[in-house]
C-alpha cells in the first residue's frame, strides 16, 4: 500500500516537473541553434551585446527601484495605520489593493493618458520625466496587491499596537516609531514585496509601451517580433531574473536576523 | 494638606453607548504603590490607559504634580509603562531596548550607556545587554521591560498586568523584585491586576474596581478585613456567606442557623426581623470548640482538600457549606469526609455585607 502511494506521488511529481521544465528546455535548446548545424550561445551574445538591451534593462531597473520606494512609502504607513487605528477599514483597503488584478493595465493606462495628458491640469505626459513618473506610479499600482499583502502579512507577525504604545510612552513620535520599530520588524515582508514588484516591472509591456517609455518589456516584444532565436534567449534571461528575485526572497528570509522575524 | 502626586478626578470613559469607567476618583501620594484590582472588564486597564494617554477620558481630568495632563499625548507625559505582553522591540538588543527612551530623549551616548548598565545591574541581568528578546525567558523579558520603562526616570510608573503571562513561581519572585525596585527608587506606581494575592502582597493601597467604579480604596489590610461592599468581600479572598435574621436590633443579636450571634455595632441601621448576609473568612473558623470563640455550629464534613501547609475543609451546615482552613500537622491525619464536626468562630469576626 505504502509502496503504491509512493509510486503515484512520484508519478504526479514527475508529470508536474515535466510540464514545467520541458517547455523551458525546449526554449533553451532552440535559443542555442542560432549557428547553423551546432549549438552556441550566439543568441545570448547578440542579446547582451545589443546596446538597446543594456539601455532598456537599466531603464527598467531604475524604474523598478523608484516603484519599490514609492510602494514602500505608500504601503507601509497605510497598512500600519489600518492595523493600528482603522481595522474596520481593512476589507475596503484589501478590496482596493486587489483592483489592479481585476482592471487590465491597458484600462489603467488609458485612464492615465486621458487624466494626465499634456492638456490636463496635471500634465505628466508633457515631459519625458513626467511620463517616467507616471510610469512609476502606474507600476506602483500594479504591484499594490503584492506589496500590500506582503507588508500586511509581516505586520500580522508583530503586535503592532503594543509595540507602538511601548515606543510612544518612551517618548517616540510617529516617524521614529515607523522608522525604528515597525519597518525593521517587517523588513523581510517589505523585501518580499519589493522583489515581487521588481519582477513585475522588469517584464511589463502594456504601460511602458502605451506611455512610450524605453523599458525592457517593449524591447522584449520588439526583439520577439523581428528576430528568431533572440526572443528565446531573452525569455530565459527574463525567467532567470524573475526566479533570481524569488530565490533572493527565500535566501534573505533565511539569513535575516531571527529577531526581526520572531515576535515575542 | 499636601498635594497628591497623581490625581484622577471624576474620570469617565464611554465607548459609544457603553460606559466602561464612571466617576472614577483617586489620589495617589508620592512614592505610593497603588493597585487597581478587579475582574476582567471592570475598567481597570482603561483607567491606566487614560493615565498613560492611550485613551482620552470622556469627562474628568488627570493631574500629575499639579499639572493637568488629560489632553497630553503619551510621548509628552514622562510616564513609564510595562505591558502584559512585554512589548520589547524584537529588532533591538536588550541594551538598545533599555536605551530606546534615552536615545529618543537625546541623551548623549556615553550617559545613555552608563544608564543602561545601571539598569541592567538593577534588574540583575548585567550580562544580557547584547542578547535579543527572543533569546530570553518570559521573566527576563519582563525585567528588561521594567528596566526600559524606568531608564528615562519617569515621574510615574504604570504596570499593566505585567505578571499575567508568567508562570506561578516567576510571578511571585518578580512581583517581589518589582516592589523592591519601586521602593528603592521611590517611584510612584500604579499596578493593574486581577490577581488578589498579587495586589494584597505588594500594594500600599488597593482600589477594588467593579463595573467601571472604584468599589473601595484602602490598604490591603482594610480591603481584606473590612470590605465595604458585598462585591469586595466576595472578590478578595474566600468567603463563607450565611443568611441571618436580626432578632434584636438594639442589642445586635442575629440568628444564624438556630445559633444566636452578637453583632453589636455592625448592624448599621437594620431592624429586628431583617434578613442579612453575613460572611466569615475561612481562617476565622476553627474545627471543634476553642476558647475565646463565642459561637459554634454543627454539621458534617463534605470535602477535604490537602493543599500542603494548609488543609481546606468544607462542612455542610443546614443547607449551606462552610469552608475553613486548618494547618497541616504531620502528627495528626486530616479529617475524613462524612465525619460529624462542630465549627466555632468569634462573632466579632463576622462581616455584615451591605
Amino acid at each position: 500500500m505504502k509502496q503504491g502511494s509512493r509510486f503515484w506521488a512520484w508519478l504526479v511529481f514527475g508529470v508536474g516537473t515535466t510540464y514545467f521544465v520541458l517547455p523551458l528546455l525546449a526554449t533553451f535548446e532552440f535559443s542555442l541553434r542560432k549557428r547553423r548545424g551546432e549549438y552556441s550561445f550566439d543568441a545570448y551574445r547578440s542579446v547582451f551585446g545589443d546596446p538597446n538591451f543594456q539601455a532598456t534593462f537599466t531603464y527598467s531597473v531604475v524604474v523598478a527601484i523608484f516603484t519599490i520606494l514609492l510602494g514602500v512609502l505608500l504601503v507601509v504607513p497605510t497598512a500600519y495605520w489600518i492595523r493600528l487605528r482603522l481595522p474596520h477599514l481593512r476589507p475596503v483597503v484589501e478590496f482596493i489593493t486587489l483592483l489592479p488584478l481585476v482592471i487590465p493595465a491597458i484600462v489603467i493606462v488609458f485612464g492615465y493618458i486621458r487624466m494626465f495628458g499634456s492638456n490636463s491640469a496635471l500634465p505628466f505626459l508633457a515631459t519625458a520625466r513626467g511620463a517616467d513618473a507616471l510610469l512609476v506610479i502606474g507600476y506602483a499600482v500594479l504591484a499594490l496587491p503584492y506589496m500590500y499583502r506582503a507588508v500586511d502579512t509581516g505586520l500580522r507577525t508583530i503586535d503592532v499596537r503594543t509595540l507602538t504604545e511601548a515606543a510612544q510612552i518612551l517618548g517616540a513620535g510617529w516617524t521614529t516609531i515607523i522608522a525604528r520599530i515597525i519597518l525593521p520588524n517587517v523588513l523581510i515582508a517589505v523585501l518580499s514585496g519589493a522583489f515581487l514588484s521588481f519582477a513585475i516591472v522588469i517584464g511589463e509591456f502594456t504601460m511602458a509601451s502605451l506611455l512610450n517609455r524605453p523599458a525592457f518589456g517593449p524591447y522584449l516584444q520588439n526583439i520577439g517580433a523581428n528576430t528568431a532565436y533572440e526572443p528565446s534567449a531573452l525569455a530565459l534571461i527574463s525567467f532567470a531574473i524573475t526566479w533570481g528575485c524569488m530565490s533572493l526572497i527565500q535566501i534573505l528570509s533565511r539569513f535575516a536576523p531571527r529577531s526581526a522575524n520572531r515576535p515575542n | 494638606m499636601a498635594e497628591p502626586f497623581l490625581s484622577i478626578q471624576q474620570v469617565r470613559k464611554a465607548f459609544g453607548a457603553t460606559t466602561v469607567v464612571q466617576d472614577f476618583n483617586l489620589d495617589v501620594e508620592p512614592g505610593e504603590f497603588v493597585s487597581f484590582l478587579g475582574p476582567s472588564g471592570c475598567g481597570k486597564t482603561t483607567v491606566l490607559r487614560m493615565v498613560a494617554g492611550f485613551e482620552e477620558p470622556s469627562a474628568g481630568k488627570i493631574v500629575v504634580t499639579g499639572k493637568d495632563i488629560t489632553r497630553l499625548k503619551p510621548n509628552q507625559r514622562n510616564v513609564g509603562m510595562v505591558f502584559q505582553a512585554y512589548a520589547l522591540f524584537p529588532n533591538l538588543t536588550v541594551a538598545q531596548n533599555i536605551g530606546f527612551g534615552l536615545k529618543v530623549a537625546g541623551m548623549p551616548k556615553a550617559d545613555a550607556d552608563r544608564r543602561v548598565a545601571e539598569m541592567l545591574d538593577l534588574i540583575k541581568l548585567p550580562q544580557m545587554g547584547d542578547r535579543y528578546p527572543y533569546q530570553l525567558s518570559g521573566g527576563q523579558q519582563q525585567r528588561i521591560a521594567l528596566a526600559r520603562a524606568i531608564a528615562p526616570k519617569p515621574k510615574l510608573l504604570l504596570l499593566d498586568e505585567p505578571l499575567s503571562a508568567l508562570d506561578a513561581k516567576v510571578r511571585v519572585s518578580l512581583r517581589e523584585e518589582i516592589r523592591s525596585i519601586q521602593k528603592k527608587l521611590g517611584i510612584t506606581t500604579v499596578f493593574v491586576t486581577h490577581d488578589q494575592e498579587e495586589a494584597l502582597s505588594i500594594s500600599d493601597r488597593i482600589a477594588v474596581m467593579y463595573g467601571g467604579k472604584a468599589e473601595q480604596v484602602g490598604t490591603p489590610f482594610e480591603i481584606y478585613n473590612r470590605p465595604a461592599t458585598k462585591f469586595v468581600a466576595n472578590f478578595v479572598g474566600t468567603l463563607n456567606v450565611f443568611e441571618g435574621t436580626v432578632t434584636d436590633a438594639a442589642s445586635g443579636k442575629v440568628r444564624v442557623n438556630s445559633q444566636e450571634v452578637s453583632l453589636q455595632g455592625k448592624l448599621n441601621g437594620s431592624k429586628s426581623g431583617d434578613t442579612l448576609s453575613l460572611a466569615l473568612r475561612p481562617e476565622a473558623i476553627s474545627l471543634g470548640r476553642h476558647p475565646g470563640r463565642d459561637a459554634s455550629l454543627s454539621g458534617e464534613i463534605t470535602e477535604v482538600h490537602f493543599l500542603g501547609s494548609v488543609i481546606r475543609v468544607r462542612v455542610g451546615i443546614g443547607g449551606s457549606t462552610v469552608s475553613l482552613d486548618t494547618f497541616n500537622s504531620p502528627a495528626s491525619p486530616p479529617p475524613a469526609v462524612g465525619e460529624k464536626a462542630e465549627i466555632s468562630f468569634s462573632s466579632g469576626d463576622m462581616l455584615v455585607l451591605h
